[in-house]
């Protein structure tokens, strides 16, 4: 059986998401090893243990984890890559950033955003934004893959009973150095696991206007995000962008507002169960994917959408 | 600082592609083609870096078929000085795979000894996003991936990176590489006196073999195939219509 590295994303504090999918991802290849790196995330390394079926966990402690850079993060994975055949992580900004750095270090393909494992050296991914579907096949004898978290289910918090294993920091790299970092704050569920997702896009012609599908957003406790077009008016951040170089999202229900449905925002969304679609202009593309359309005005019809979520609550 | 911008020929973002029937790819033939957007942003912010004061040479460079030198010249009529094209006969959307990529960079870096390579951070045909981080692995040099904002001090850059969270800055030491993000830039068109001046600029070429760098595929491609197909659904009429059907048809609310 393949022993599988996966490389565990946190903030010290909690173990996010994309690790469980990618840990998922991970069982179905061989047993999991969970590497947390990191600064005082001890009860992290105790959360990747009780994930069902992860067998390990290996645990280093050390500042330059903290934050780690791409550059250091890499050079320690690739110092206790030798006992592994499939190295993992998910296909996030984190993941994205160092998966490729650990493949080419390791003089190997790194194989990106897989969304189906057909063998040991098989995979299946797309190219084209969602265009066309690859199935690919490695003559690297070691894997390093990203997963689409959305294509994977996660694996379980709790039903697994690991050892913890500690291990040293290998010596920094001094290339590069965390200066600090701006979270979008918010209450809301994070776009790439809710259950449900209304996005704006440049129809809502303001940030001030995004008021309207962030009401609509609470009443349905969904997650907002946003077509490129709204990130680069400015009227919400860059971790809103759903699509081909954005977020990738599969939610049971994914309400677009004032979104044409460009094939690059189609990408991020089209695997999501329901879509909805409101749009002032019939022959808007997004109606091409779109379970139910709604054609007309979305200053009038998101607030009624909005007020008869409430009134049945109410009711 | 000089600075080496990889651009990449690739199918025109506004084209739908058709997957091939045979199963073999996508078809690029008879298709229009223009420069990767993200190479284009990166290809922005090195002329601004010079056109600052902050660098003193752009040479882009491509990858590709005889035709990848148009690519070129796109990139020196927006403002690059010189150009190198490595030429290729191998399909650069699957055959000519990203740690290939990244192998004839490093070659080239080697004998141009830029101090920043500034890249795209994904290439809109494979949609890897690795190249960069090859590169700078193979290198030895720190990565500042996904940028919104190239600021330059002493001795180094501080990038601001579009991160899932949200935004992070990083200090890397020159020399270095940075993968362009959506927001760093809009790029500028090249206007009719730049695009005669850019056909006079020089294109220097090479061959992989040159390059000593060997580039056969790891990955191959054992089937490419049209994803299935979402169907349309239906119009709703107003918002109890679709209230209606979230929740007795979908099951959704
Ligand atoms: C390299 C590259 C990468 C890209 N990556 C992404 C990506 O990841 N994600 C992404 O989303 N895009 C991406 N894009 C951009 C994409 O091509 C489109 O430009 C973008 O998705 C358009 O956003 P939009 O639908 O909000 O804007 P538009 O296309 O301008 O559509 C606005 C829509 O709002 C409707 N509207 C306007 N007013 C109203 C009203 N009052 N009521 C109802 N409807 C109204 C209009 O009818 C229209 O359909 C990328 C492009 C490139 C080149």
């Amino acid at each position: 059986m393949a022993e599988v590295l996966v490389v565990a994303e946190h903030d010290n504090a909690k173990l996010d998401k994309a690790t469980l999918h990618a840990v998922g991802a991970g069982a179905q290849m061989g047993g999991v090893t969970v590497l947390v790196a990191g600064h005082g995330a001890g009860g992290v390394a105790e959360a990747a243990a009780a994930v069902d079926g992860v067998a390990k966990v290996v645990h280093v402690d050390d500042a330059m984890y903290e934050n780690p850079v791409a550059e250091d993060l890499a050079a320690l994975v690739v110092a206790m890559a030798e006992g592994y055949d499939v190295i993992a992580g998910g296909s996030s900004t984190f993941g994205k950033n160092l998966m490729p750095r650990v493949a080419a270090l390791l003089d190997v393909a790194q194989i990106s955003d897989v969304v189906e494992i057909l063998g040991d050296d098989t995979f299946k991914r797309f190219i084209y934004a969602g265009n066309a579907l690859a199935t690919v096949k490695t003559v690297d004898a070691k894997k390093v893959i990203t997963v689409r978290t959305t294509a994977f289910p996660p694996a379980a918090e709790s039903g697994g009973a690991a050892t913890v294993e500690t291990i040293q920091a290998v010596a920094p790299t001094e290339l590069a150095r965390f200066l600090g970092r701006e979270v979008s704050a918010s209450e809301r569920p994070e776009l790439t696991s809710a259950r449900v997702v209304v996005s704006g896009g440049r129809g809502l012609g303001s940030g001030e206007n995004f008021a309207v599908v962030e009401g609509l957003a609470d009443q349905l406790g969904a997650a907002v995000g946003a077509s490129r077009a709204a990130v680069d008016a400015g009227y919400v951040p860059n971790d809103y962008q759903v699509g081909q170089t954005g977020k990738i999202v599969a939610p049971e229900l994914y309400i677009a507002v004032g979104i044409s449905g460009a094939i690059q925002h189609l990408a991020g969304m089209k695997d999501s169960k329901i879509i909805v679609a409101i749009n002032k202009d019939e022959e808007a593309p997004i109606f091409q994917v779109a379970d139910y359309g709604l054609v007309g005005d979305l200053f009038q019809l998101v607030p009624q959408l909005t007020d008869a979520l409430k009134q049945s609550k109410a009711a | 600082m000089k600075i080496l911008v990889p651009v990449k020929r690739v199918v025109d973002y506004n084209v739908t592609v058709r997957v091939k029937a045979d199963g073999s790819g996508v078809e690029t033939a008879n298709v229009k083609m223009s420069m990767n957007p993200f190479d284009e942003i990166a290809n922005e912010e090195a002329i601004r870096l010079k056109e600052a004061g902050n660098a003193t040479e752009v040479v882009a460079v491509s990858i590709g078929e005889a035709k990848a030198q148009e690519t070129l010249r796109t990139a020196m009529a927006m403002g690059a000085d010189r150009a190198i094209h490595v030429a290729t006969d191998a399909r650069t959307d699957t055959e000519l795979q990203p740690l290939a990529v990244a192998k004839l960079l490093r070659a080239v870096v080697e004998r141009e000894q830029p101090d920043l390579v500034l890249m795209g951070k994904q290439a809109i045909d494979d949609d890897s996003n690795q190249t960069g981080q090859m590169l700078a692995a193979l290198l030895g040099w720190p990565q500042a991936t996904f940028a919104s904002k190239v600021a330059v001090d002493d001795g180094g850059l501080e990038v601001t990176r579009e991160i899932d969270a949200g935004l992070e800055r990083v200090a890397v030491k020159l020399p270095a590489i940075v993968t362009t993000d959506l927001r760093l830039n809009e790029p500028r068109y090249a206007s009719l006196p730049n695009i005669m001046k850019a056909k006079k600029k020089p294109i220097d070429q090479l061959g992989p073999e040159e390059l000593g760098v060997e580039t056969s595929p790891r990955l191959t491609y054992v089937r490419v195939e049209e994803p299935p197909k979402r169907q349309g659904g239906v119009r709703v009429a107003d918002i109890d219509e679709l209230l209606t059907k979230l929740k007795t048809e979908a099951g959704v609310i």
